[in-house]
């Protein structure tokens, strides 16, 4: 039995020889690609001298044929597995190729993010109607019976801002300078408010239902409390104080619904795609328009904490809520930045 | 090649490259992936701590008049530090937070094109929901002392459905994935090892095989003794020796299993890979 056959090892041999050999050429051109890999992986490409940058997708398609001669021909799985992973993180690198993040935040701003906003409109449309009806029902739910203003208003919102409040009590909230931990508030606010955008937004996968449902309570939150100092002869300041950061915040809770209507109507209506790839589609404008429904969360956050207090003249107010509304309808709808054509 | 029954390539997709190269990806698994995301909370939670005691300490002279805008700077830089992490650090070259690094995964755009900004941002602001927001809300009850026991229970519902969801469905994605349109992939850095067949062991030398003794094994085997044989485990090597030396005939002395080994891999490996060359893929032992 332990008889070798005379031939059968040279020809195994053989065999081996050329297996080693192939290794043994190719060796060098792995560990190349290896080590650029491992330096453009941790730093930017341009620490690459022109010539190691135009061997790099060479050394790629070498690697690639190599793992090909090595599946078809060799049984050694450590080198398949090694060659697998090295062609896999040389595609992922030259394949993978995207825009700089200086050149990415750059093109958000002149093109992404007013475009995404722009191709919501419809949804906003009803967003904010959603949330004008939420207003009109809240304002009329306490006009009718102020029982509902507990029952719309969380009681740690409200801070003693009740259809029970003396009028001195709630223009003193609308107008004194010193409250309390009042830019901490602020920032609170402000975390809060991305909250709601956040929840707005990434319910809508839900077939936009409790989308719907959060912008209309919104909508009653605002009506309640406008309707009690509406009520006291207090509407016109109400909307001053409101108006100074609450277009900015209004309009990104509206925009971030409209996100999320967006995702959900796609999920539940489809058209010729699959619902996954309408999902993934609608996914990337809603997600563009968050971001920038953040960064105007973040201006109101700011508006809110250095101005609210601050500025006590109601005409200054309404002036900065209405120039601020404006310029974000002019950025959104208006100016529209000249396209490069390689993008 | 036999498909039949294996567990293993349950989770491999292929992805083929402009060459035409099928680079068969391996989808990263629930506890993979749980890992990492565990790792990186830990990771945001030891910077978030940090950053609040340097603030503490550096700031204790302070009235509370002058701390009221740097108490606005550390509630912004909280939030942004949980929020930014995973984008900036998905966005980037690699794709993959630290947490998602130390376990060798990372994240990829399903379609095989390169993943952009917009899908990483997508699929991370789903996380909010997905983790977050259920944990927070029961956290500020807790805090507030109204957690009830049936808004408790409907958050770890919920936290539960979206944190299982990625095992029930087939390409292991979150909710966050499937919107973006991506999905986590093994992408492990392997080292070239060493080719076994090429060591020279002078007690393997005087070991022959007949080519019916090669015949007793297919490739499944020839794998599973070059993972015995990289172990370099003396106890596993002369358990298989012993197995290989019974089915083959061959007494081998239990001080020699390791050189027994490394010549019955080198001439297996030779035989099949001959017969690979003439077309002939032995898949296991039971391959004819």
């Amino acid at each position: 039995m332990n008889a070798p056959v005379p031939g059968n090892a040279v020809r195994g041999n053989a065999v081996r020889q050329s297996l080693a050999s192939f290794r043994r050429e190719r060796e060098a051109d792995w560990k190349a690609l290896e080590a650029l890999l491992a330096r453009v992986e941790k730093r930017a490409p341009r620490t690459l001298s022109e010539e190691e940058l135009l061997s790099l997708p060479l050394l790629y398609r070498s690697a690639l044929s190599s793992l090909s001669v090595a599946r078809a021909t060799s049984l050694d799985s450590a080198l398949v597995a090694y060659l697998e992973s090295l062609s896999l993180r040389g595609y992922f690198y030259l394949y993978g190729a995207r825009r700089g993040l200086g050149q990415r935040i750059a093109d958000f701003f002149l093109h992404d993010w007013p475009g995404a906003i722009r191709d919501l409109w419809r949804e906003t449309l009803v967003s904010v109607a959603l949330m004008l009806i939420g207003i009109g029902a809240g304002a009329w739910l306490v006009a009718s019976d102020k029982d509902w203003f507990d029952a719309i208003i969380p009681s740690g919102l409200a801070g003693g801002r009740g259809p029970d409040a003396s009028a001195e009590l709630l223009r003193g909230m609308l107008y004194d300078g010193d409250n309390g931990f009042l830019s901490g508030f602020a920032a609170y606010l402000f975390t809060h408010n991305v909250q709601v955008a956040i929840l707005a937004f990434a319910l809508g996968f839900a077939f936009a239902v409790p989308t719907v449902l959060l912008m209309l309570f919104n909508g009653c939150m605002l009506g309640a409390m406008f309707q009690v100092y509406w009520a006291k002869g207090l509407g016109m300041e109400l909307g001053g104080w409101l108006a100074i950061h609450g277009t900015t915040e209004l309009f990104a809770i509206a925009l971030a619904g409209a996100a999320g209507m967006r995702i959900g109507t796609r999920i539940a209506f489809p058209g010729e795609l699959t619902r996954m790839a309408a999902a993934a589609n609608a996914g990337r404008v809603a997600a563009t328009a968050m971001v920038g429904v953040s960064v105007m969360l973040l201006f109101a956050g700011l508006l809110e904490g250095i101005g609210r207090q601050t500025i006590t003249s109601d005409v200054t107010r309404y002036a900065i809520g209405g120039g601020m509304l404006a310029l974000w309808t002019g950025y959104f709808y208006l100016f529209l930045a000249v396209k490069n054509g390689d993008r | 090649m036999a498909t039949a029954s294996r567990p293993a390539l349950a989770t491999v997709r292929s992805l083929i490259t402009p060459e035409g190269v099928d680079l068969r990806i391996k989808l990263a698994d629930a506890g993979t992936r749980a890992a990492a995301f565990l790792l990186d909370v830990v990771f945001i939670a030891t910077a978030a701590i940090v950053v609040t005691i340097v603030a503490l300490f550096g700031l204790r002279g302070l009235g509370s008049g002058e701390l009221q805008p740097l108490f606005v700077v550390w509630i912004i830089l909280i939030f942004f530090l949980r929020n930014v992490y995973f984008i900036a650090f998905e966005a980037g070259r690699r794709a993959s937070t630290p947490g998602k690094r130390i376990v060798g995964i990372r994240v990829a755009s399903r379609n095989g094109a390169g993943l952009s900004v917009d899908q990483v941002i997508a699929r991370n602001l789903m996380r909010e929901i997905e983790v977050f927001l259920p944990l927070s809300i029961i956290a500020a009850r807790g805090g507030t002392g109204v957690a009830d026991t049936l808004t408790t229970i409907f958050g770890l519902v919920w936290a539960l459905l979206f944190s299982l969801f990625p095992l029930f469905n087939r390409d292991r994605m979150r909710i966050g994935d499937l919107l973006a349109g991506t999905w986590v992939v093994e992408a492990p850095k392997r080292a070239l090892m060493e080719d076994l067949s090429a060591r020279q062991d002078p007690v393997a030398k005087a070991f022959q095989f007949s080519p019916a003794q090669l015949d007793a094994y297919g490739i499944a085997e020839l794998h599973k003794l070059e993972e015995v044989l990289r172990r370099d485990d003396y106890f596993a090597q002369k358990a298989v020796a012993e197995t290989i030396g019974r089915k083959i005939g061959v007494k081998i002395e239990p001080i020699d299993s390791k050189a027994f080994l490394s010549a019955y891999y080198g001439e297996l490996r030779a035989h099949l890979e001959r017969k690979l060359l003439l077309g002939n893929r032995k898949v296991d032992k039971h391959d004819r």
